[in-house]
Formats: structure tokens, C-alpha cells, sequence
């Protein structure tokens, strides 16, 4: 079974997902941060895949971009890297990608690739609904690979239930229009949110973007199943030596 | 306006895309910015209340029509029959302002105070931030850090009209950048803002739209060519490609007519196979680039490769979608030319003609050379734009030399 649908058959409470870009700041990285957030209670983790463009990030998650790339990182790295930490980790794991890497990797290579190694979801948020439902749903299905949509304040609520109808896992609410780690924390988001709430959609939601601590975890969390946090981590990870303390570090106060 | 273009095999279907090209892949958060323009743009650019604005903002601000010039000491060194098509001449020295007097009408009806933009040589910035000023919206304009130091004039330019310059210092900083740097706005201020883009690049509808706003030169070359010709097509139209906008508009309403060949030329930069150009039809693959599939330079892994051109303006990994779709069915003629080639056929130009021309336009003119046209062909030649902003360039080169 995917392991997400375990995750959120099980538990339906404050969740925590952190995201990491892959091959940062060292190459070799990814295994060591993603055991340590395991270690400390994580429940579930997005693994980024680097890109020389990324459009929907902001300066943050842009240069751990560039690093990893000068580091060496490629998509095939990644993915053998993930057999090695499927090894050591049982937490679900999420890739997060823009679609140009993806279509050179093959979007059916990398379904299939992605169930051989244990990546239980793909979020691509430069691919259109559209195209996924035409195109790629049933790769998808096939393989047991979740796509994650996002919904963003703007999202019209005919939108947001036509997302909800095709997802087969979580949907992702974007806490602000913004780039990721534009702000800090999710003020002014409250209302957008519990609108959504109220909406009782029939699939689990996670809010990301602009969660930065425990007070914004802990606001998001009200609203929601749990929340993402990225732009606040790959900081806390730039540059530490070791990255695993830092990790564990930036996990104990979020959830102390 | 485009009745006959709107029924083209090569024109956009209503999924967005040319053949394979095209499309809208862009993240949600600019999803509900992309559909308002989908929504209202032919409507609006249709409607006679628009096309009575444009047409007169292109006849008294713009002053068109633009000359279709026949060019005899050219034609004579070149043995046969040489128009140019002098966007030139257009105020603000370039194609480009077209389309911002059309997009700037299009913002102002979906009532939006603030207008982003992306540039590379300069003069898409330079026709936004004059139209900005000519409406009283804000203006900001992105432009790679490297574009802002070899297009100076043009930045002065842009702030004396009273827009603000930021400089695009991530990855290559040049036009790709400024693009990133740019929707980045759009997706952080996604309801008083429109992003006048200044190619026939990016999502859909933008391609189709700028190529709409751009056709008005191929438009005039149809009855320009009727009086001076007796018919209304030329044997061939040569235009540069960086997004593909003064290209598309020269090509629009020959689309469909296989009697004119339609040339376009990319910037080889040093040279197609050195790593450093910007031929994306040479090397360049399918993929997704600014929002749009298409064809661009890629790595094997996907990332995308840094351009190089000597012209700001051409130094772009990707082409506009309609583009790919010409190149890939086999309408269109693509060639590359490098800097070298480009900067002799631009100066050898002043000297012909007493034109100075944009070095990107000298990239077209460049194609003269390696191709030879009958004595009694007659070919346009898209003169995108002047080279005012190009004169610190020319003058480096030639003291190189
Ligand atoms: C004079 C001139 N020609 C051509 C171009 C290239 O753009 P496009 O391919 O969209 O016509 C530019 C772009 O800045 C330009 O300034």
C-alpha cells in the first residue's frame, strides 16, 4: 500500500512534513537529512529536485537549487540515491519537481522508477490539471504514484472541488500567492484557510509555504492536517557542517 | 483583423498549443492571472472600442504605417530585390512597442494599476515603461544584471520615462532571467498586475497574443506589396528570432501562403557547436520554458543551458512555440548566424543603406550572405530595429578588429 494512505489512514493530527532539496549542501546530504528527520518525528518528506529555473521559488530554495546542481545532482542520482535511503528510512517520500526535468526523464520512466525505488508521490507544479488528467492520471494509477495538486488563496471553490474530485491523496495549500519563503509565518491567511476547512473535502490537506516555526506550524495546523515547511529549513540546513544535528535542531523546535 | 489568420493550420488550437508546442504549464498560483487573460483576451482585442484605440495609437503615437523601403544599393550588391520593412522607424526604435501599446490597452480594460515586464536588449522595456507613462500605470521592468550593463542607453531611457529597472542577478542574468524574475512578480502580486511579456513566449495565451498585436506588419506588407508590386506577396521574409515576435508578426498573414518562403534567424553566438549560441533550433530539444513547451537548449538531466549571443535581444535558450511548430512541420526556414557574421552585415548595412541597424536586425540582414536569391525574387527583410543602443557594442568590435 502507498505509504501516504497508510500515513493519512492512520493519523489525521498536526502533521509534519519537511522539505530538503536533494545533493544539499553537500551531494551526499540527502541520505543524512532525511534519516535525521525520521529520527525526529517527522511524517513525511518532500525530497526537491534541483532546477536551473525554478519559477515558483524565491531566493531560498533558488540557491540550494543552484548548489546542488553545481554539486552534481541529477533526477538519476537522486533516484538511486532514494534506494539507498529506502534502506534506512520507511517515512513516505515525496518528490518535488518542475515539469522540464521530468519530461526528459520520461514521465512513464520515472512513474515506474519512482514505485521501484519507494517514492510514494510526485508534486510538479508547473503541470496544468489538465494535462495531468489527460495524460499522466493513469500512468500515475498504474504505477501507485500520488500527484499532489495545489490550491492557492485566488483558487475559485468550483476549482478547489473539481482538484479534490482527482486527487487521490493530500492537496496542498499554498498559505499565500507568493514564491516559496516570501514572508514569514501565515498571517492573514486565516480566513483563506478556514474557508477551506469548512469546505469538508473529502481528501487530507497540508498547508506549506511561509511556515517558518512552531507558532506559524502550530496556526496552520488548526486549520488542517498537518503543514510543510521548506524555505525556514533549507536555511537552517546552509551552510551547518553538520547537517543532521541541524535538522533534528529545527524539528525539536517546531514540535517542542 | 485576422479572419483569414484565425483559421490557420498554424495558428494556436484551443488547447494552446501549435502541433506540439505551446500550452500553459504553469504552477497554480499563476492559474487564476493566466485564465482572466484567456478568458477576456480575444473578446477584448476584438471588440471595436480596442481596435478604434490601437489603430489610432499606431497611426499618431507608433506613426504607423511603417515604410516598406526598397533598398537599391542592397539589392544591387545582392543581385536581387530587397524591401525593408521599417520597424525601425516605429517610436522607440523597435518592433516591440506594438505590442505594449496592445497590451497596455488589454491591462487597462481588465483594470490593473501595475505592469511587470521583462527585457533584454532593452527595447520591450523601453516600449513598456513609454506606454506606462503614456497611460500613468507603474512600471517595473526586470532585466538580467549582464543586459543592463551592455544596453545602458536603454536603461537611462527606461528611467527617465519614469519606470523602475531591477537587475536579474540569478542564473545566466540575462533575458531568461529577467523572465523568471518576472513571472516571480506576477505569481507574488497576482491581482493588480499584468506582465506585458514581449515575445510570442510564454503560457497561453501570450504566444497567440503577442502574435495577434504583431501581425500588423505583415498586414501592411500586404498592401505595401500590392503598390509596389502590383502583388501582395514577397518570394521570401527574412526576420530574427530571440522569442520569435517581430518574426511571427511579419510571417502572420503568409502563414498559409506556400509561395512565401518564411526565413528565421537564430544567434549561432561563437559558433552552433562552440556551447556558446543561442541556436535553439540547432541544438535546442523539447521541453518546458517559461511555461510554455517547446523547443530549448537542455542538458540531458533537463536543466537549462545558459544562452550566448552577442545580441541581447537573441540571447534566449528557447523559441515562442509558434516557432517550434514552423520549424518542426517544415514551414519555416531556420538558420543561424553568428556574432562575426552579424556585426560585418550590420556595419557593411550603415554603409549600403544609412541605416544603422539593431544588432539583433543585423542578424537577418547577415542571412544575405549565405544565400542567394534570383534577380527578379523580391524579399522583405524584417528591420526589426534600430541600433542606437548598439553603438558601444559596433564601436568595441571594430576597435577589436
Ligand atoms: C530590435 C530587436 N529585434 C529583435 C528582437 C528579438 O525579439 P523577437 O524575436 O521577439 O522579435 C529584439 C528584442 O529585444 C529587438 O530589440
Amino acid at each position: 500500500m502507498n505509504r501516504l494512505d497508510t500515513l493519512f489512514n492512520s493519523k489525521k493530527k498536526n502533521l509534519l512534513s519537511i522539505f530538503t532539496t536533494a545533493g544539499y549542501p553537500q551531494l551526499s546530504d540527502t541520505l543524512l537529512v532525511v534519516k535525521a528527520l525520521q529520527d525526529s518525528g517527522v511524517d513525511f518528506i518532500e525530497v526537491g529536485i534541483p532546477f536551473s529555473d525554478p519559477l515558483a521559488d524565491g531566493p531560498i530554495i533558488q540557491e540550494s537549487s543552484t548548489v546542488a546542481l553545481e554539486n552534481g545532482m541529477t533526477l538519476k542520482l537522486l533516484l538511486s540515491q532514494i534506494v539507498e535511503i529506502r534502506k534506512e528510512v520507511a517515512l513516505p517520500i515525496l518528490l518535488m519537481g518542475y515539469i522540464n526535468p521530468v519530461l526528459q526523464y520520461g514521465i512513464e520512466n520515472l512513474a515506474k522508477k519512482c514505485s521501484e525505488v519507494g517514492v510514494d508521490g510526485i508534486i510538479i507544479p508547473d503541470l496544468p490539471m489538465r494535462e495531468f488528467l489527460e495524460d499522466y492520471q493513469s500512468i500515475f494509477a498504474k504505477y501507485d504514484i500520488k500527484n499532489i495538486f495545489l490550491v492557492t488563496p485566488q483558487t475559485s471553490e468550483e476549482r478547489i472541488r473539481f482538484i479534490d474530485e482527482h486527487s487521490s491523496s493530500f492537496i496542498y495549500l499554498v498559505s499565500s500567492s507568493s514564491t516559496t519563503g516570501k514572508k514569514v509565518g501565515i498571517e492573514g491567511a486565516e480566513a483563506y484557510l478556514s474557508r477551506i476547512q469548512k469546505m469538508n473535502l473529502k481528501s487530507p490537506t497540508m498547508v506549506g509555504f511561509n511556515i517558518s516555526n512552531k507558532e506559524s506550524f502550530e496556526s496552520a495546523t488548526r486549520f488542517a492536517d498537518g503543514a510543510i515547511i521548506g524555505s525556514a529549513f533549507v536555511k537552517a540546513i546552509a551552510g551547518q557542517a553538520d547537517v543532521a544535528l541541524a535538522a533534528k535542531n529545527f524539528v525539536r523546535a517546531i514540535r517542542a | 483583423m485576422n479572419e483569414a489568420a484565425g483559421h490557420s493550420k498554424f495558428s494556436v488550437n484551443e488547447r494552446g498549443f501549435y502541433g506540439n508546442y505551446g500550452g500553459a504549464y504553469i504552477p497554480e498560483m499563476l492559474y487564476p492571472n493566466v485564465k482572466e487573460l484567456e478568458d477576456n483576451y480575444l473578446r477584448i482585442i476584438g471588440s471595436e472600442s480596442f481596435q478604434k484605440e490601437f489603430r489610432s495609437l499606431l497611426k499618431d503615437y507608433v506613426g504607423r504605417p511603417s515604410p516598406l523601403y526598397y533598398a537599391k544599393r542592397l539589392s544591387e550588391k545582392y543581385e536581387t530585390k530587397i524591401y525593408l520593412k521599417r520597424e525601425d522607424l516605429n517610436h522607440t526604435g523597435a518592433h516591440k512597442i506594438n505590442n505594449t501599446v496592445g497590451q497596455i490597452l488589454l491591462a487597462k480594460e481588465l483594470g490593473k494599476t501595475r505592469i511587470i515586464a521583462e527585457t533584454g536588449a532593452g527595447q520591450h522595456g523601453v516600449a513598456t515603461a513609454t506606454v506606462c507613462a503614456l497611460m500613468g500605470l507603474e512600471c517595473v521592468v526586470y532585466m538580467g544584471a549582464i543586459d543592463v550593463v551592455r544596453q545602458e542607453p536603454n536603461v537611462k531611457r527606461m528611467l527617465m520615462l519614469g519606470a523602475t529597472v531591477i537587475p536579474a542577478e540569478s542564473g545566466s542574468k540575462t533575458l531568461k532571467d529577467a523572465t523568471n524574475e518576472a513571472i516571480r512578480d506576477w505569481i507574488n502580486n497576482p491581482v493588480d498586475t499584468h506582465y506585458i511579456i514581449g515575445s510570442v513566449v510564454g503560457p497561453h495565451p501570450y504566444p497567440d497574443l503577442v502574435a495577434r498585436l504583431q501581425s500588423v506588419i505583415s498586414e501592411e506588407i500586404l498592401w505595401q506589396m500590392m503598390e509596389k508590386e502590383g502583388r501582395d506577396y514577397p518570394d521570401a521574409i527574412i526576420a530574427c528570432v530571440g522569442g520569435g515576435s517581430n518574426a511571427a508578426g511579419a510571417f502572420y498573414h503568409y502563414l498559409d501562403n506556400p509561395k512565401v518562403e518564411l526565413i528565421a534567424i537564430e544567434a549561432a553566438g561563437l559558433g552552433v557547436d562552440t556551447g556558446e549560441t543561442a541556436a535553439t533550433t540547432k541544438i535546442g530539444k523539447p521541453g518546458v520554458i517559461h511555461s510554455s513547451k517547446t523547443l530549448l537548449m537542455q542538458t540531458e538531466d533537463g536543466q537549462i543551458v545558459e544562452p550566448y549571443s552577442i545580441s541581447a535581444g537573441l540571447d534566449y535558450p528557447g523559441i515562442g512555440p509558434i516557432h517550434a511548430h514552423l520549424f518542426e512541420s517544415g514551414r519555416g526556414v531556420f538558420e543561424a548566424v553568428t556574432d562575426e557574421e552579424a556585426m560585418q552585415a550590420g556595419f557593411e548595412f550603415c554603409r549600403l543603406e544609412g541605416i544603422i541597424p539593431a544588432i539583433e536586425t543585423a542578424h537577418a540582414l547577415a542571412y544575405l550572405k549565405k544565400r542567394k536569391f534570383g534577380a527578379d525574387q523580391v524579399v522583405v527583410i524584417n528591420l526589426s530595429g534600430r541600433g542606437d543602443k548598439d553603438l558601444a557594442t559596433y564601436i568595441k568590435w571594430f576597435e577589436k578588429q
